[in-house]
């Protein structure tokens, strides 16, 4: 099948630091990919390279054969890659109703007249984002939760509340930065169960970053892991469990259970 | 405590319309025997203009006499009628609701306008004071924009202002007027209040275009540096408008015609609060606050996050200027230390003890300081001290103001109480 997503040789310095090299990624469509690797390994730089936080010092991202290398961040995540953040990055004064809702921004198509006069347009559009995101709210077991702030709600309700609002954007694939982070064992089960659900239901391709390796081994159909910025092995589940380098990588690092 | 609760529930049935309805009634007393009956039989000199706030302060033995005037004509009967009435305001109240609710809403404001018509038509003073604290209105809710929906810390709105007052001014002074700055009329003065809407929203537009000279540096910056960028483009602007003799450099400008009449700065009041509400409860809007709160998850969230400041910056200023023309044209005289650090000390005061990402409560907040500004008036320096002593209060216990992050639900405000 054709790739959605093509990584080609990507370095990134941060001044003297190199913080990725030579890295290859290809996602096809429904997909789901995940990285690992140990603390500073260099995860994260990735996720904001492919979606134009930073822009990689050398070479090549397409989506769908199109560059974005340079694109603004938020053209980048309106040609369908949503993300979540490693550290909640939710809106403190927002209801969860209104994250959902903010997150169809780039399907706005009412214009600024429209929302200072209250147009018919408008009304239109809003109720039927209304609608879409009370769906997603069901979907993702929140809508008890639609009008309150973000910040009231348990952790768990707010991981998922951003998960939502990265579906929210109609991703083609959907960036999870430790989607686990701080979860409880029970949680943890929970996650797993909306992730499967939210790869059938919407069709989409998922990259994650995870250090729990059961959860990884679980999900994914392809593992890549990362060293100090290099890519040492990529590969289905059972090759990188019993692959010697990522033992090594991880040993008296992080707990491989 | 116990007072307080019953008087909650004896008045918690009575719907807007007929606290408005009290109010009328109070005007109406006032306007037929506040002067020949009531104040000259308690004493007073004439009609107290604000409530007697200036008459307590300067002659404090006037106090009883004051206050009798003031719980004869205004408490007594807004509370009599607004208890009596409420059986048939309640049904009005419940026969509106089926209206359109835009009808309804122009049903209450045109009874709103009439009684303040009425209270202000007794003398100029109030007219003037309640001219100006709708503008404090117009200003309070446009900065409240960028400093509180848009969470950056500006303080170029004199600025603002200034570019919006001195604009409109020339304008109405170029085609209207016949004066020794500009020469004769362009075009007929009949012609004048018919077009002054356009000209205010000239002011308003040249007062956004200047308001990028700020909003592009907060793509970059916030906080601190931001805040001393937009107040040098306050000291900016006050220091062009002073070495434009042209325009009357630092002596300013007159006799711009009257066109800042009670109606039209209500109609501009109404038509801000109106567009600014529409604006910020739209997702279009709220992308103000995804902005302030986390920048990167906007961006991620396909969120345009340099359109959405400039829109603020722009959208803010626009209406900061509007109130600025409507500024110029009631008091009929500016000049460029009207736009100075007094100026945005004063309107900071307004937004923020009213209250940060809400209407409502920049209303409040316009209102109270504006009116407590006059009332303190006979204190002189005083009024530099209890102003912002209020504040400081405010701030410690409410930090975001007295009423924040709280839109106007017109359907709720109108609704009927019958239970
Ligand atoms: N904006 C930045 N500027 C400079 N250095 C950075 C920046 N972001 C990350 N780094 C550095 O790049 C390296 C990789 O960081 P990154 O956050 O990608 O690691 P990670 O694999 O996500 O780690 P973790 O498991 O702790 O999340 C680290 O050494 C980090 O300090
Ligand atoms: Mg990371």
């Amino acid at each position: 099948m054709e790739a959605l997503l093509n990584v080609n040789k990507m370095t990134h310095y941060f001044g003297g630091l190199r913080a990725v090299y030579n890295y290859d990624l290809n996602i096809k469509p429904q997909q789901i990919i995940g990285l690992i690797g140990p603390n500073g390994a260099g995860k994260t730089t990735i996720f904001n390279l492919i979606t134009g936080v930073h822009t990689p010092t050398e070479g090549s991202i397409t989506l769908q054969d199109e560059n974005i290398v340079g694109l603004a961040t938020n053209e980048i995540a309106a040609k369908g890659l949503g993300r979540t953040f490693q550290n909640l990055a939710l809106w403190r004064h927002m209801s969860v109703l209104d994250h959902i809702k903010m997150a169809h921004y780039s399907q706005l198509t009412y214009g600024l007249m429209g929302s200072f006069f209250n147009t018919p347009g408008c009304r239109k559009q809003e109720s039927e984002i209304k609608e879409n995101s009370y769906r997603l709210l069901e979907l993702f077991d929140i809508k008890q939760h639609a009008d309150q702030l973000v910040t009231s709600l348990p952790y768990g309700a707010q991981r998922r509340v951003e998960m939502a609002r990265a579906m929210a954007t109609d991703p083609k694939i959907l960036f999870l930065d430790e989607p686990t982070a701080g979860m409880t064992p029970d949680e943890l089960v929970q996650m797993i169960k909306i992730i499967r659900q939210v790869h059938e239901d919407f069709k989409v391709a998922i990259f994650l970053i995870e250090h729990r390796m059961k959860f990884v081994m679980e999900l994914c159909q392809y593992i890549q892991t990362l060293v100090f910025g290099e890519m040492i092995a990529a590969g289905p589940p059972e090759d990188i469990q019993n692959n010697p380098k990522v033992i090594e990588a991880y040993l008296g690092k992080e707990d491989v259970t | 405590m116990e007072i307080a609760r019953k008087f909650k529930n004896t008045f918690s049935m009575v719907p807007m319309f007929g606290w408005l309805s009290g109010a009328l009634a109070a005007v109406l007393v006032e306007y037929f025997l506040g002067y020949n009956y009531i104040s000259l039989v308690l004493g007073l000199p004439k009609i107290p203009v604000l409530f007697g706030t200036l008459i307590m302060l300067k002659t404090p033995i006037m106090i009883p006499s004051v206050l009798a005037y003031d719980l004869i004509v205004y408490i007594i009967p807004v509370l009599t009628v607004a208890k009596l009435t409420a059986p048939a305001t309640n049904k009005i109240a419940g026969s509106l609701e089926k209206i359109p609710i835009w009808l309804s809403t122009i049903i209450h404001l045109v009874l709103f306008y009439g009684i303040m018509h009425l209270w202000a038509g007794i003398n100029d003073y109030r007219l003037l004071v309640l001219k100006l604290t709708m503008v404090s209105i117009i200003l309070t809710i446009s900065i409240n924009v960028i400093n509180g929906y848009q969470g950056e810390f500006s303080c170029s709105h004199p600025g603002f202002m200034a570019v919006g007052a001195y604009v409109a001014s020339i304008l109405t002074l170029v085609l209207f007027v016949n004066d020794k700055m500009f020469g004769q009329a362009l075009l007929p003065a009949e012609l004048g209040p018919w077009l002054f809407p356009f000209i205010l929203i000239a002011g308003g537009a040249v007062a956004a275009l200047s308001s990028l000279i700020v909003a592009i540096p907060s793509f970059r910056t916030r906080g601190d540096y931001l805040a001393i960028i937009s107040l040098a483009f306050m000291f900016i602007v006050k220091s062009a408008i002073e070495n434009m003799n042209f325009i009357g450099g630092a002596r300013g400008m007159s006799s711009q015609p009257d066109y800042a009449s009670l109606p039209v700065i209500f109609c501009w009041t109404i038509l801000t609060i109106w567009i600014v509400h529409n604006f910020v409860t739209s997702i279009m809007g709220k992308a103000l606050n995804a902005v302030r709160d986390d920048e990167a998850a906007s961006e991620s969230m396909t969120v345009k996050t340099k359109k959405t400041k400039i829109i603020a910056f722009m959208f803010g200023a626009f209406w900061a200027g509007v109130a600025g023309g409507l500024f110029a044209h009631i008091l009929r005289f500016i000049n460029p230390g009207t736009f100075s650090i007094q100026r945005l000390a004063e309107i900071l005061a307004m937004v923020y003890f009213g209250g940060l990402n809400s209407i409502i409560g920049s209303i409040v907040g316009a209102v109270s300081i504006s009116l407590l500004g006059e009332a303190l008036r006979p204190l002189e320096l005083f009024k530099w001290i209890i102003i912002p002593l209020i504040l400081i209060f405010v701030m410690i216990y409410r930090p975001y103001g007295l009423i924040s992050f709280k839109e106007i639900n017109v359907k709720k405000l109108f609704r009927s109480k019958n239970k």
